[in-house]
């Protein structure tokens, strides 16, 4: 648990860039820093681990005042991750990897032993470890920076903007591998961005800053998209986020509708769109029953590609709007764990179920 | 070529005297130029304080300093110790720049997650900074190498020992062999340790060939 208690950062030159800042960053949860540049999001990270001394106030991990002691020795149990990754040039992976638990004097043996687990944990094939980081792509650095700062399996890890000089295919990527490794690790996490979807997708709660170091509002993603407390964070937050919302309600209350199909070799129905299955009943796409130009059979040139599918039991309204919304036909095609098709939803169903999940939802 | 197997015995002297008084500034000047590299990089008034001295002595021609340096440092005129100061000096003048330089080079980000790793700042000198200077530096080292071992020749010209008074003599007894192998051999000595040189940083820094393997790679695409 890391706590923010009034804490202030104000600079030799007069800057505020943190102001009285109170929060606290849960126990083994993610916890996301966002807001426009010159915020003190940054700067506030950077004090947990004394890479910047607050001015006043009080700051502690895990009860321990930061303050207090040698910051080399803070640092050393505070796992650490910068953007572009930060990896020494000169050193091999294996040996970035094994920095920190080399510096707490476990041997280098040790350390890189515990590195090749890392690799393995943050998906690096093992061949690499005997490379150099200018050697690897940019995300696969990324994934260096992040083994390396769970080298020492420290409690809490600090991550600034780790993800931002990736392009947006690999930064979904290592955002989604960074959720998978929480699930197992449940590290004290406070993730640095300014980028309000990727603090929506990874936090288990956000704090939304304002320039000059305040703290706008420090909430659940589904509550900061549902009730933004002013007109800042709503701006901040965006355009879509009545749509956005609907990603943290439940859709378990949505009705699942027929849904008519057809598999391929069958004749080509009379009218009325109809999905297309394989022989194990899985969606290929659709057909609409007017048109004919392959013949009076389906064939697999008739298919019109299909929208999102919907996961029946695990979906939330986003994904259930989606699939009615993508679909060719306006009804979504809802799919069971073993991707056979279950049934279809539409988007008044979708539209009908909000109230109910609204009220169902904890959060709002 | 003649001359020299006939006189391989001063040949070898001059070559062994022509090494120590060219070498061991070279290796003195960068012991000396790392710490105050680093002093010149820490503050900006100590910057521009270093680079500023250090230009000036390296503008003093080397003649004058052989000749002014005995009365300084208590030495007799002829006392080889003052080729050995005057050419560290020079070789300290031009490495306390490149060191800066080499250590400004090394990127922020690297420095900045070094501390965050929690490496304490000597420490962090020693194993990170100062190696990714190294490329730097070694380009450094081997111009001041080089200089060196051409500078020792002007002070045969008021009576050191070194190759350069093959020059000399040669011209006084009027012997061109002499002279010629001497020019000769400067210049196989400047060489050979230019490649020695060049030869350590590359086994130094594996991983500054791999970058650079990978940046003519990316001209040939």
């Amino acid at each position: 648990m890391i706590e923010f208690r009034g804490v202030t950062k104000r600079f030799p030159d007069g800057t505020v860039a943190v102001h009285e800042l109170d929060l606290v960053a849960e126990q083994g949860r993610i916890t996301v820093f966002v807001g426009p540049s010159g915020c003190g999001k940054t700067t506030s990270v950077r004090m947990i681990n004394r890479m910047i001394e607050p001015t006043s106030g009080e700051l502690r991990v895990d009860g321990r005042d930061v303050l207090a002691g040698d910051p080399a020795d803070l640092r050393r149990g505070i796992g650490y991750v910068i953007q572009q990754a930060g990896l020494f040039p000169h050193r091999t992976i294996v040996d970035n990897i094994a920095t920190v638990p080399v510096l707490l004097g476990r041997g280098r043996r040790e350390g890189r032993s515990r590195a090749m687990e890392l690799m393995e944990t943050v998906g690096l094939d093992p061949s690499m470890a005997r490379r150099y980081p200018n050697q690897l792509s940019g995300g696969q650095q990324q994934r260096v920076g992040v083994a390396r700062a769970l080298a020492a399996d420290p409690p809490v890890l600090l991550m600034d903007e780790p993800f931002s000089a990736v392009d947006p295919v690999v930064r979904e990527n290592l955002q989604d591998e960074l959720l998978r490794l929480q699930s197992e690790l449940g590290k004290t996490i406070v993730f640095v961005t300014h980028d309000i979807d990727e603090a929506i997708k990874l936090g288990d709660k956000v704090a939304v800053f304002r320039v000059g170091g305040t703290l706008a509002q420090y909430d659940e993603p589904g509550v900061l998209l549902s009730r933004p407390v002013d007109e800042f964070v709503d701006t901040f937050v965006g355009r879509d986020r009545g749509y956005r919302g609907l990603g943290f309600l439940s859709s378990d209350t949505i009705p699942i509708g027929e849904l008519p199909t057809v598999g391929l070799g069958d004749p080509v129905p009379e009218q009325g769109w109809h999905a297309v299955l394989d022989g194990e009943r899985r969606p290929l796409g659709w057909i609409d029953g007017g048109h004919r130009p392959g013949g009076a059979t389906v064939s697999e040139g008739d298919v019109v590609p299909g929208g999102s599918l919907y996961p029946v039991g695990s979906g939330s309204l986003r994904g259930a709007l989606d699939a009615a919304l993508s679909s060719p036909s306006g009804r979504g095609v809802a799919v069971d764990a073993d991707g056979r098709v279950a049934g279809s939803i539409s988007a008044d169903d979708v539209l009908t179920a909000l109230p109910d999940a609204r009220r169902h939802d904890p959060a709002a | 070529m003649d001359w020299v197997f006939r006189n391989s015995g001063l040949v070898l002297e001059l070559t062994g005297q022509h090494i120590v008084f060219s070498l061991v500034p070279v290796l003195i000047g960068l012991v000396l130029a790392v710490p105050l590299g680093w002093l010149a990089n820490r503050t900006a008034l100590g910057r521009s304080l270093t680079l500023n001295v250090a230009g000036f002595l390296y503008t003093l021609p080397s003649l004058a300093l052989f000749v002014f340096l005995p009365p300084i440092i208590g030495t007799r005129i002829l006392d080889p110790l003052n080729v050995i100061v005057a050419l560290s000096v020079y070789v300290l003048a031009l490495l306390v720049r490149t060191v800066a330089d080499a250590l400004d080079a090394v990127p922020e980000t690297v420095v900045n997650s070094a501390t965050a790793m929690g490496f304490r700042p000597g420490w962090r000198f020693l194993t990170v900074e100062l190696p990714m200077a190294v490329p730097v530096i070694l380009a450094g080292l081997r111009v001041a190498a080089v200089s060196s071992i051409s500078l020792v020749t002007v002070g045969s010209v008021i009576g050191f020992g070194g190759l350069g008074k093959m020059f000399t003599e040669g011209f006084q007894r009027e012997i061109p062999q002499q002279t010629i192998s001497g020019i000769v051999l400067v210049l196989l000595l400047a060489v050979v340790v230019d490649g020695l040189l060049l030869l350590a940083g590359r086994t130094l820094t594996p991983w500054d060939r791999s970058a650079r393997s990978r940046r003519t790679a990316g001209r040939a695409v």
